[in-house]
């Protein structure tokens, strides 16, 4: 049976479908079997960044209401044999998505898949709800700045009262994955510190993924930062994070520490 | 001017932290209490189908820690209270 991660956070615009396509690309490099799966029904993003957007055919909305079948609708990558695709609609009806539908969806997926991972919509309504719902680990997003610790917190107690796994009394494992993070701010003190939303949050690290102009061509060309360029530092994060996922005890680097005097002096600028 | 920068405004990481730090125990805090209360009314619910017992009598507590909260339950019954089911 695969395992379900949820990639959340409240706040959007923090990395989170950025994440989900960068974690999904770096498990299937591992010759794992992968989903990724949209969950952001009426404001789909997961199929530009995956280079996709041109072959949705059948959406989620599609499968849960009988009009396609799973294998139909899952869009299978160009460059990763085994990893896939299940894109969110269009479609502004919020209730197009009906837990019975998603659960059906879910207990298919895992059956064919090493890895489901969802790509959750910003917000704590039902959209985000029902993609933590059949999580086995969560993945929350975070970046070190004031109002996306605060939503963070938000969504770690729904994590830990509003899914299957905390209606049954187990417990959710939960990692932080602390993204955009600019080493020079931290240097200069106007940074959240890693070590201070560790402590405000009290979950275990997942890694941390630089600011990086890297995450932006990858999503201009149709790629996940971990195939467009898999030597640059936001994607070796994310390779980190991914191994860190599959259980391989990586240790923890922070960007950016290793720069010395000079890069200190002059990088600021270009950074 | 970055340089001039660091000496002239004072770093604001440190406020944030603190801010935050005061903000989600709070907030967790109130969480919290709108689970207590909920829990306080089922709970009543379920003992009144089967003693009678003074809503006032019913003490619930919250007590969130890092890992696990702990939940204290303290219900007072009186000795002569009418037992309607055995
Ligand atoms: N590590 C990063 N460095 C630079 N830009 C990033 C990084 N992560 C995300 N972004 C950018 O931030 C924006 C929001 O990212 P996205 O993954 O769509 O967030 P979410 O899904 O949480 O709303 C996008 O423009 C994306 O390119
Ligand atoms: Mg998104």
């Amino acid at each position: 049976m695969g395992k379900v991660i949820v990639v959340t956070s409240g706040k959007g615009g923090v990395g989170k479908t950025t994440s989900t396509a960068a974690l999904g690309a770096a498990l299937a490099q591992r010759n794992e079997k992968v989903a990724v799966v949209d969950f952001d029904v009426g404001l789909r993003n997961l199929d530009l960044i995956m280079g996709a957007e041109r072959r949705v055919v059948y959406d989620i909305v599609n499968v849960i209401q009988g009009d396609a079948k799973l294998p139909q609708a899952l869009i299978r990558d160009k460059r990763l044999d085994n990893l896939f695709l299940l894109p969110a609609s269009q479609t502004r009806d919020k209730d197009a998505l009906t837990p019975e539908g998603v659960e059906q969806v879910m207990n298919d997926l895992k059956r064919y898949f090493d890895w489901i991972i969802c790509d959750s919509p910003a917000g704590i309504e039902r959209g985000a709800t029902l993609a933590m719902r059949h999580a086995d680990v969560a993945v929350v997003v975070t970046n070190p700045e004031v109002s996306s610790v605060r939503d963070s917190d938000r969504i770690i107690g729904m994590l830990d009262s509003k899914t299957l796994k905390a209606e049954r009394g187990e417990r959710m494992e939960k990692h932080l994955l602390l993204t955009r993070y600019d080493s020079n701010r931290a240097e200069r003190g106007d940074m959240l510190k890693v070590e201070d939303v560790l402590e405000i949050l009290s979950i275990p690290l997942l890694g941390i993924i630089p600011e990086s102009m890297d995450v932006l061509r990858a999503s201009n060309i149709g790629a996940p930062v971990t195939i467009a360029d898999a030597r640059s530092a936001p994607a070796m994060a994310y390779f980190d994070a991914a191994r860190r996922l599959a259980g391989e005890n990586v240790p923890i680097s922070i960007p950016g520490e290793k720069r010395g005097i000079f890069g200190k002096i002059f990088g600021r600028k270009a950074a | 001017m970055s340089i001039f920068r660091l000496f002239n405004k004072p770093r604001s990481a440190p406020l944030a932290r603190e801010r935050l730090q005061v903000l989600l125990s709070h907030e967790r805090c109130s969480m919290d209490k709108d689970l207590v209360s909920l829990l306080r009314e089922e709970i009543l619910a379920v003992i009144a189908k089967h003693v009678q017992v003074d809503a006032d009598k019913v003490q619930i507590k919250m007590d969130r820690g890092e890992h696990v909260s702990i939940l204290e339950i303290d219900i007072e019954i009186p000795r002569d209270a009418e037992v309607l089911a055995a």
